[in-house]
């Protein structure tokens, strides 16, 4: 599949202020993209260089194979942006808004059509600065989409929204997919990315410290398995006696890293016969968001800040 | 550029705009309050009777004296007598700015008591209507009076006094009519300062400039959609602010096309220059201070309110450099003076300073950010 986004070495120095140092990365075309990261990561300024907003310091970026920051006219008529926080002119209506873009992209206005998809028809008259957020930014993805563009960049979309309009958002989001559109997503909801995205990047302090689908993200960077057994002290007791076993306990929980489910089958049988009375188990294995927390925590205490300067 | 997207830009601009109720107050309601209220203040003086400079050559004789007093007796004109040493009172009518002057001829009394016909001059100036009419209506019924106090033999003409109606060369002007000239250029120059100064800026700060870079609209488009937008709104204000003045106020300016460049060149001017003000803060609350210091010499030095020539010397010379002087000194050329010439000189300034604020807008504008 060719990319839709090729990012190569991209740097971006604000003055002294380094925001991005030097990450490469490819989007291929009809996928998901999500880029995950702490406020002040380097998120939105990746995604401004992307859209034409920004000059990239150094390295090489192409959106659908141009250049975003000389050839932007040529390039916006095929992409489509939510900007972060979207603002519109206040004393305009939501069909006004999307009769203007259209006026501006020389396209038919289907203004029912848009305002039916990001389900904000009901909202079609009413002035830009009586609408809540999330149906701010519910128009923001209509216009983003009046174009019928191939690329969609969605900067924090959901960020603020209520748990209904941001479900309502994540559906726009899929159909976008399903029409074979490509996506680039930012987000610092985690459980946003796993749902949506094909594939994830995390970054942090400028640089990706994690990329693959969130499935192998997960693999590479968390954790083990763990059997989680619900029991009392005696329980606790009987695992520490084990040979070999680190278990550590968490909310009246025994938690035992496994490498296989033989293994965990095993250490259960030997409870059993033990007779030590116990509640029940489960075998869980990190989140995203668990990873995540730990890669960007482990950053911050310096663990991988020495590596990734090497 | 591309008139399609202009005209897009265009009406989401006048949308926008007049659903904004403080923009279109401060664009329409704000300079017709002022002109209905300074009208008022200032135009008292016609509502008192109409000084008449009077010229009496025959002041010895009764008949000449009672003429006068019985005009004094009306209400309608007060007479002021003026030395008969003066010269050509049309002359010194020009020359003092004044309205409606009166000549009793030698040999007034004499003539009129021997039933010789005389007749007294009333200058008058078409510019000053009402007055004009005022004076001619006692003159004339002062003369009747005069007329029917004569024996009249049966089918005689005995119209003994009659009047020579003249027209003042020069011309006269109302506080009125300084007020409407000068109006316009305050609304020229006050609602696009302060609405582009706050557009500029608070798009920025919203992001609203880098999302419409992100469509095909282009700066210079974004920019000509502006100024058409104020000089449309500069037409409609210029129009009330005409028939205010004409109609309630009775002022005798000009109405000719000769006005059009100014209505034109000086809302691209204030248009660029509020977005210079507003480019050069990095916030609106920064950006509104710049404005102010920017607007409010202008609202007042420049002949906005009173006359530039009424003003002490030094401050004559301060006006000499705001902007808006030649905008509104161009118009009163054109509405009062009738002066093209000047008019054209002025039009030069503002077409050289309009250019330079306007590349300066260009450089300084950005849609995005480095």
């Amino acid at each position: 599949m060719p990319s839709a986004i090729e990012v190569r070495g991209l740097v971006k120095e604000y003055g002294p202020v380094v925001a991005v140092r030097g990450i490469t990365f490819s989007v291929p075309e009809g996928s998901v993209f999500a880029f995950l990261g702490p406020n002040g990561a380097g998120k939105t300024t990746t995604t401004e260089i992307l859209e034409g907003l920004r000059r990239a310091s150094q390295g090489e970026v192409q959106v659908l194979g141009r250049d975003p920051w000389t050839e932007g006219r040529a390039l916006h008529v095929e992409t489509g942006v939510i900007p972060q926080d979207f603002h519109f002119f206040e004393k305009i209506t939501a069909r006004e808004a999307v009769e203007y873009y259209s006026a501006l992209f020389h396209v038919r206005p289907k203004v029912d059509d848009l305002l039916a998809r990001v389900a904000l028809s009901d909202k079609a008259d009413a002035r830009f600065d009586t609408l809540s957020g999330g149906q701010k930014q519910k128009l923001g993805l209509a216009l983003a989409l009046v174009n019928d563009p191939r690329i969609c960049f969605l900067d924090e979309p959901t960020t603020g929204l209520d748990p209904h309009a941001r479900r309502a958002i994540w559906e726009v989001i899929r159909k976008l997919r399903e029409e074979g559109r490509t996506v680039f997503l930012t987000t610092h909801y985690l459980e946003e990315a796993e749902l949506l995205a094909d594939r994830v990047a995390i970054i942090h302090r400028g640089r990706i410290i994690a990329e693959g689908s969130p499935g192998e993200i997960i693999q590479a960077h968390g954790g083990p398995e763990r059997l989680v057994v619900a029991g009392g002290p005696a329980v606790v007791e009987f695992f520490r006696r084990q040979e070999g076993l680190a278990p550590t306990t968490r909310d009246g929980q025994v938690e035992i890293p496994i490498r296989s489910k033989e293994e965990g089958l095993g250490y259960l049988d030997a409870l059993r016969s033990s007779g030590i009375p116990w509640g029940g188990f489960t075998v869980e294995r990190d989140t995203l968001e668990d990873v995540f927390v730990r890669l960007v925590g482990r950053m911050d205490d310096g663990v991988l800040k020495s590596e990734g300067e090497a | 550029m591309n008139g399609r997207r202009i005209a897009a830009d265009l009406k989401i601009t006048a949308r926008g705009y007049l659903r904004n109720p403080v923009a279109l107050f401060f664009a329409l309601v704000f300079p017709l309050i002022l002109i209905l209220l300074f009208g008022l203040i200032f135009s008292g003086g016609s509502g008192g009777p109409v000084t008449i400079y009077t010229q009496n050559f025959d002041h010895q004789s009764p008949a000449s004296q009672a003429f006068l007093s019985a005009l004094n007796n009306t209400s309608a004109v007060r007479i002021q007598l003026v030395s008969t040493s003066v010269g050509n009172l049309s002359t010194y009518l020009g020359q003092n700015g004044y309205a409606v002057g009166l000549v009793v001829p030698a040999g007034f009394g004499a003539n009129y008591t021997h039933g010789v016909p005389v007749h007294v001059t009333l200058f008058t100036n078409p510019q000053a209507a009402s007055s004009a009419g005022i004076a001619l209506g006692a003159v004339q019924g002062v003369a009747n009076a005069f007329n029917l106090a004569v024996a009249c033999p049966p089918l005689k003409d005995c119209q003994l006094v009659s009047i020579a109606n003249q027209n003042v060369g020069s011309n006269v002007y109302t506080y009125i009519d300084y007020l409407i000239p000068g109006l316009i250029g305050f609304s020229i120059l006050t609602s696009p300062m302060f609405s582009m100064v706050d557009v500029t800026s608070s798009y920025r700060k919203e992001g609203l400039f880098r999302q419409l870079s992100l469509t095909p609209l282009t700066r210079a488009e974004w920019l000509t959609s502006r100024i058409l937008w104020y000089i449309l709104l500069t037409f409609l204000s210029a129009a009330i602010m005409l028939g205010i003045g004409l109609g309630i106020f009775g002022a005798h300016v000009t109405v000719s096309l000769d006005i059009l460049p100014f209505l034109i060149l000086g809302p691209f001017f204030f248009v660029a220059l509020g977005m210079v003000a507003g480019s050069a803060a990095r916030t609106p609350e920064t950006a509104a201070v710049i404005g102010n210091i920017v607007t409010f010499p202008m609202m007042f030095l420049t002949g906005t309110f009173f006359p530039v020539s009424e003003f002490p010397p030094a401050l004559q010379l301060v006006a000499r450099v705001l902007p808006l002087y030649y905008v509104i000194d161009g118009m009163n050329q054109v509405m009062l003076f009738g002066n093209l010439r000047a008019a054209g000189i002025d039009l030069l300034v503002i077409l050289a300073a309009s250019i330079v604020v306007f590349v300066l807008a260009i450089v300084l504008f950005r849609w995005r950010d480095e």
